[in-house]
């Protein structure tokens, strides 16, 4: 179960993103024309649970299955990295309809060509590994 | 024989899932990996794949100890098992569609690449033509798909999360850092919808 245990995370997952449309190019083309609630939806409640999530874990001290205590690592305190970072990511992901958890879902459902895609977005992370120390942080 | 419940629990999977059963479903995804100790983020596997591929000759950005990071992989692997089974065992009655607004057909068709493909409310597939190798061969495919790749890739570790690393687990720790990478991915999703479109499509 060591490593097993995660693969079944990542099916619960995938279906999640799946049956919900989550993994449509159609259903992120309506959100950003603001034409249905959906992913808005999805996206809010997924937050609101997930805020509950972490507040119980925070006061209850909850330990992992490995016995250490939950942590949280908190992000760097600066604006520049999240906003433009944020925003090249915001412009792929419009463009292509997808962002990383969708594109293994649809990868394994047969569309091979996104094979193309997760190439793409490993060398754009290759590059930002390359340019990281000339880059606004 | 399969027993009859199993059939009918298919049948309930198979439904298109409503947005308040699959947000919290999401949350409980991420409460699962933080239970095994680990934090829900999908686009840190460009990165450890870069470095597992040698990247790390390249930049110290690289130099890390991806072998630790195997778990994510998994979760990533998992995630195409479950794309591949909710794609063959569990597509509902009405077939592989994503049932958008009458205003997002209405939108669709007033776009000139759309326009032919006489689409029409209820029949909009999941998947957009253009998700295929004979459209990567077209200068639009090639833009949308590996473009996209390569904005998502760089934008993705450049911002320090993705989808699910900022806008569900940041957002859920309440991260200002996160917030801020939210703002980002709408402005970028916003210019492109508006702004690049209409020049592609």
């Amino acid at each position: 179960m060591r490593l097993s245990k995660f693969i079944l995370v990542g099916i619960f997952f995938g279906v999640i993103l799946y049956k919900s449309e989550a993994v449509s190019w159609f259903r992120i083309f309506e959100m950003f024309h603001f034409q249905s609630f959906h992913m808005f939806g999805i996206i809010f409640s997924a937050i609101a649970v997930g805020i509950g999530v972490v507040q119980v874990i925070k006061w209850r001290h909850m330990k992992s299955i490995e016995g250490k205590e939950i942590t949280f690592t908190p992000k760097d305190k600066t604006v520049p990295r999240y906003l433009i970072g944020g925003f090249i990511f915001g412009l792929g992901w419009a463009l292509a309809g997808i962002c990383p958890g969708p594109m293994f879902i649809l990868l394994g459902s047969g569309y091979t060509v996104l094979i193309v895609f997760l190439s793409t977005a490993m060398f754009g992370t290759f590059l930002y590994g390359l340019l990281r120390k000339y880059l606004p942080h | 024989m399969v027993p009859d419940f199993l059939i009918h629990l298919q049948q309930l999977i198979s439904q298109p899932w409503p947005w308040w059963f699959s947000g919290p479903m999401i949350a409980i995804t991420m409460f699962f990996l933080l239970w095994f100790g680990r934090e829900f983020g999908i686009s840190a596997n460009f990165r450890v794949m870069c470095a597992a591929d040698g990247a790390d000759n390249f930049a110290d950005f690289f130099k890390f100890d991806w072998a630790s990071q195997g778990w994510n992989l998994m979760v990533a692997l998992g995630a195409m098992f479950g794309g591949y089974l909710a794609a063959h065992y569990f597509i509902g009655p009405d077939g592989d569609i994503a049932h958008v607004s009458t205003a997002t057909v209405a939108t669709l068709q007033k776009m000139d690449y759309f326009a032919n493909m006489n689409l029409q409310e209820g029949q909009i597939p999941l998947v957009p033509p253009f998700y295929s190798w004979e459209a990567l061969f077209t200068w639009r495919g090639l833009f949308i798909i590996a473009g996209g790749g390569l904005l998502v890739g760089f934008g993705a570790r450049y911002a320090g999360g993705c989808t699910s690393g900022h806008a569900i687990s940041g957002m859920s720790a309440l991260q200002l850092g996160s917030l801020i990478a939210v703002v980002g991915f709408f402005l970028g999703g916003l210019t492109m919808t508006y702004f690049i479109f209409p020049l592609i499509f």
